[in-house]
């Protein structure tokens, strides 16, 4: 086998200082995608730094009037949370869509955010990939690509982000808090956590080596009504063919890129006073047919339109 | 009739004095079960610590194997041997036979250096873990001289042929009554390629003593895998012993061996040592065998009343090259509806994928897709309700041998069903029942399949403290089987369940043919009915000799059995007292069934109701279930629970046949596109908010002396046709390209305007 070394420690600075300091070396929460990976010989960890002890699965209130989400708080604790329900439905009804009961019992705020795509090349190591292998090619991009990105693909990559949290948080404008190799913390949005393909789609996030998220910030829910829809071949237990995430007039979209997707010229068009049409194809517009996929593009402006009427009864169709 | 003794009638089964014939007691092995502690094959504890073993897989479709590199693999820690076709053990050539009686020829493994298909074993390693075993396996270099290949199914429809031997059944002039029919409907209808994604993964674990081997694996035919291992190793075939006490799921997909008995029972024997092998879950999507694909184009000619007078049914399916199987997407029709001028028959496309075979009601399951929506295309045509269309087209006799029907529930399925279900609600004008953003709608279907009994023995012993013990060499694949036989043991003898112990799965009790075909039930049944019945006769004649018996003397023709006792009117004792004394070793008798003299004289078959009703997101395409119930006619029911779990079951396939389920070559590889179950996606429980089944009081006397058939098959049967004529009423989109999933739905919201 792999062999690889593991430890848990108590101490957030000694996890991050464990991984930085050991090439290969992963963080393991829920471990509900990374023992996917390793069974299937994608992810080769040479050493596990498991962060199950520290001590990051409280929710508290903040100063400013939202909320500071441990990275460790299960995905069932958060959506079950009775301030997230009233304040954040959006969280609430994006989460409990996502994975399965048993998933999101393990599944961490830190972890949603960092699984990687469900892309079927991605999961068969018999086929070139870019991700697993930079530079061996892109296999969903002639092939069977039905569940692939419509916005911000690459030649080399036209994988999705499969979370749903991810796309609530984005449109709640939600951010990270993390601890870098050095011991400091940073903050960045979610929306800036998540990279494009590029020419390095092996590359998914902007964090350094060794830095670990520690908390998910959300800051006081914007006016407006909030909504979470997600269309998927079966009722549970179902990647996302595509969803739609509403807060206010915020928008993201979800599986639809290799990152949460913010809705900009959606969210322009309804300040500028488009009707709720308008403004989903305003975003739309810009998506891109890759061959399988392309019926996401009309089901996203469709499902957009209608959360959109939801969200805010009043506003015109 | 076959043998029931002519004094006993009425038989026990059927007069069910204590009434466990027909109740829904718990599963005889549920507990085992539950509680973790039934060992299925990978599980069973060797005599001593084996090896485990990892099968590689070919990356080509078809091609040949032009140089391939063990050294790392054989250097990487833990490795006891690397075995590809260069260096494995000789074996039979595939399809010889040493013994001329074997059910099953020679199945070699890492037979040579051609590639048949994606995912074919081509290097089997074994190590101390089975970790290490994958990482060797891993590091095994294979160069592929790759040949073009057959991939598409779709693209090449124009090339299906006739099957050997299989003519197109030609009955009246199909061509001239369709030209002339008023109502025509001619459509073309598309099942896909699907797996039986069983939750127990092909496995075996194997060890020798001498020159005879222990086989504990997973197969629905415990002959037929002794013999192919036999034939294969080139062995007798009593020097295997195969066991398959528990198998999580089969659903034909395990009918045959696979290479991990063999490369199992060689490498245990080349290691000295047991040896563990199972197929990965990725490698059950591509090496084992699948449902193909199926293409039907069905044509109905119809007077305006409904009657049908032109019925057409042709199906065009695939399997690999090398392994001829005919999916018989037609057969179904031949029976179902009447109509005086009819064409049925298959065509076959040769193609370079692995072997297409037997998937849960092989034929009906993808066949009824086709028939069961066109009839519903045809009623909304005629503006004819479609259990009416269905009715008027019910035939007096099978419509096309003409032979009576055993008997034939269908009309009584479909009205008692349809009363159930509330059909009345039903609006037959589509898009008009709206709630919120759904589109609601209801559709039914017919369902219909074969009874078969196929030769059985078993035995049974009763031992001096009265526990009776029925062996067969048959399989319980999770249906229910052990506990159907320890009912009609009990029954029949007279006993309590906790008096009767059943053991199944092992080649050296008295042989039954396992599980498939929805005819394990009668034939396994049948079979330990008559071992019972001849333990009885047995008793009786012990207990009447033995001038200590209080029934000495007596008449046998008056025995009964109840209660644990042995009787004639007020003279009796129990059965441990009668054997204890008399029979202190035990007795022990064996049973056989064969099919009867009449057994073809007659059109046998299951039947049922479909009744759907569903949802369409009209936002987004999604078509979620509301409601489902099905009435099925199947012979006496033997176990009101475990049947109607065999049907839901089947229902819930069904439900996965028209929204879900499916697989997708990606023609520039050969392999499969899902080949995980997060990929391949079945119902989930949420999926399925509201289902349920009833059966109709029924005994079929020409089936059995029990009167029983088989349920296994028959709930899949039509499921998913009633799912997706409901589709259309509820939205008027009309889909015949299964499965109906959001993106194609939605197309055809849009094109409606929607």
């Amino acid at each position: 086998m792999r062999p690889f070394t593991y430890e848990r420690p108590t101490d957030v600075a000694a996890a991050v200082k464990a991984v930085a300091a050991t090439p290969g070396a992963k963080f393991l929460a829920g471990g509900t995608n990374l023992l996917d990976l390793m069974k299937l010989d994608i992810e080769q960890p040479t050493h596990l730094v498991d962060v199950n002890r520290l001590p990051l699965a409280g929710i508290e209130d903040t100063p400013q009037g939202g909320l500071r989400i441990g990275s460790m708080v299960t995905n069932s604790h958060l959506a079950a949370d009775a301030r997230v329900r009233s304040r954040y439905s959006v969280l609430t009804q994006a989460i409990v869509s996502g994975g399965s009961g048993q998933l999101r019992n393990k599944a961490t705020a830190g972890g949603n955010l960092l699984q990687r795509t469900r892309c079927a090349y991605f999961y068969d190591p018999s086929k070139p990939c870019n991700k697993r292998h930079p530079g061996s090619g892109c296999s969903a991009m002639e092939g069977l690509n039905r569940n692939s990105a419509i916005f911000g693909a690459s030649d080399a990559c036209i994988a999705t982000h499969p979370s749903d949290m991810a796309v609530a948080l984005t449109a709640l404008g939600a951010g990270v808090e993390t601890m870098t190799a050095d011991g400091a913390t940073r903050s960045l949005a979610v929306a800036d956590l998540h990279r494009l393909p590029g020419d390095t789609p092996h590359l998914e996030t902007n964090l350094a080596a060794g830095e670990l998220i520690t908390a998910v910030i959300l800051p006081p829910a914007p006016p407006g009504g909030q909504v979470y829809r997600k269309a998927r071949d079966r009722a549970s237990y179902a990647g996302g063919l595509a969803s739609v995430a509403v807060v206010g007039n915020q928008v993201a979209f979800g599986a639809v890129a290799h990152k949460p997707w913010r809705a900009e010229k959606t969210e322009a068009a309804l300040a500028g006073g488009a009707s709720a049409v308008e403004a989903a194809h305003a975003e739309l517009a810009g998506a891109q047919d890759n061959g399988k996929n392309g019926f996401k593009i009309a089901l996203v402006a469709r499902m957009t339109a209608d959360a959109l009427g939801q969200a805010s009864p009043g506003r015109g169709a | 009739m076959s043998s029931v003794k002519d004094w006993a009638a009425p038989n026990p089964v059927t007069e069910n004095r204590s009434g466990i014939i027909g109740k829904g007691v718990d599963r005889y092995e549920g507990k085992l079960k539950v509680t973790g502690t039934a060992a299925y094959a990978y599980e069973v504890e060797p005599p001593s610590a084996p090896a485990y073993g990892y099968l590689l897989a070919a990356t080509i479709a078809k091609g040949r194997i032009t140089a391939i590199d063990t050294a790392a693999a054989e250097a990487s820690p833990g490795v006891k041997l690397v075995w590809t076709h260069l260096n494995v053990p000789r074996q039979a050539r595939r399809g010889e036979r040493i013994n001329p009686r074997s059910q099953r020829p020679s199945n070699p493994a890492l037979a040579g250096d051609r590639i048949e298909f994606f995912g074919q074993p081509v290097a089997f390693v074994a190590a101390d873990t089975w970790e290490n075993a994958r990482a060797a396996a891993n590091l095994i270099a294979v160069t592929y001289a790759a040949e073009p290949a057959v991939l598409d199914f779709r693209a090449s429809l124009d090339q299906a042929e006739m099957p050997q031997g299989e003519e197109d059944v030609l009955i009246g002039d199909f061509e001239g009554a369709y030209a002339k029919a008023p109502a025509q409907i001619d459509e073309t209808y598309f099942s896909p390629l699907q797996n039986h994604v069983q939750m127990e993964p092909c496995a075996t674990t194997a060890w020798w003593e001498g020159d005879k081997v222990t086989v504990h694996t997973s197969i629905q035919m415990v002959k037929g895998g002794q013999h192919s291992l036999a034939e294969t190793l080139a062995i007798p075939s009593e020097k295997v012993h195969l066991l398959t006490r528990y198998i999580g799921g089969g659903f034909g997909g395990k009918g045959q061996a696979y290479d991990d008995l063999v490369l199992a029972a060689l490498g245990a024997q080349a290691l000295g040592q047991p040896l563990k092998l199972s197929y990965t879950r990725q490698q059950m999507f591509q090496a084992t065998i699948h449902r193909p694909a199926v293409s039907m184009r069905v044509r109905l000619g119809a007077e305006p009343d409904g009657r049908l007078n032109a019925f057409a049914v042709e199906a065009i399916t695939h399997c690999a090259r090398s392994a001829p199987f005919v999916e018989h997407a037609a057969n179904f029709s031949r029976n179902l509806y009447a109509a005086p001028n009819r064409l049925t028959g298959h065509r076959l496309v040769k193609m370079d994928i692995p072997h297409a075979g037997p998937m849960r009601a092989p034929g009906e399951a993808p066949g009824m897709l086709s028939l069961e929506c066109a009839m519903d295309e045809l009623a909304e045509k005629l503006g004819i309700d479609p259990i009416e269309l269905r009715l008027r087209n019910e035939p007096d006799v099978d419509p096309e041998t003409g032979k009576p029907f055993s008997i034939r529930q269908l009309t009584e399925c479909l009205n008692t069903g349809a009363q159930r279900f509330g059909w009345s609600r039903r609006n037959p004008k589509p898009g008009q029942v709206r709630d919120g953003r759904w589109l609601v709608g209801m559709g039914m279907a017919a369902a219909i399949r074969g009874n078969f009994l196929l030769p059985a023995k078993a035995g049974v012993r009763i031992d001096g403290t009265g526990i009776i013990t029925l062996r067969q060499g048959m399989t319980d694949i999770g249906t229910g089987t052990y506990t159907i036989l320890a009912q009609i043991t009990a029954e029949t003898m007279g006993v309590t369940m906790d008096q009767v112990k059943i053991e199944l799965g092992d080649s050296e009790f008295p042989p039954a043919p396992g599980s498939g075909g929805q005819f394990g039930a009668a034939t396994a049944g049948s079979a330990a009915f008559e071992a019972n019945m001849n333990l009885r006769k047995a008793l009786a004649e012990l207990a009447i000799g033995d001038p200590n018996s209080p029934l000495y003397g007596g008449d046998p023709t008056y025995v009964t059995f109840g209660n644990g006792n042995i009787a004639i009117e007020n003279r009796s004792e129990s059965l441990a007292t009668l054997v204890s004394r008399a029979a202190p070793e035990g007795v022990y008798v064996e049973g056989a069934i064969s099919p009867a003299a009449d057994a073809r004289d007659y059109s046998q078959h299951t039947y049922g109701g479909h009744f759907a009703e569903v949802g369409v997101d009209t936002v987004t395409g999604e078509v979620r279930m509301r409601k489902m119930f099905g009435v099925f006619a199947a012979g006496r029911i033997l176990n009101a629970k475990t049947a109607k779990s065999q049907v839901t079951g089947g229902m819930i396939w069904g439900v996965g046949a028209a929204l879900t389920e499916g697989n997708v070559v990606d023609n520039r590889y050969g392999s499969f596109i899902n080949q995980d179950m997060a990929g391949y996606l079945v119902p989930t429980h949420a999926d399925i908010v509201d289902l349920d089944a009833i059966f109709l009081e029924e005994a079929d006397d020409k089936a059995n002396p029990m009167g029983i058939k088989g349920v296994g098959e028959l709930g899949i049967c039509g499921a998913g046709a009633a799912v997706a004529n409901a589709i259309y009423n509820a939205c008027g989109v009309r889909l015949r390209d299964f499965p109906m999933t959001p993106d194609k739905v939605l197309e055809g919201l849009m094109a409606k305007g929607l």
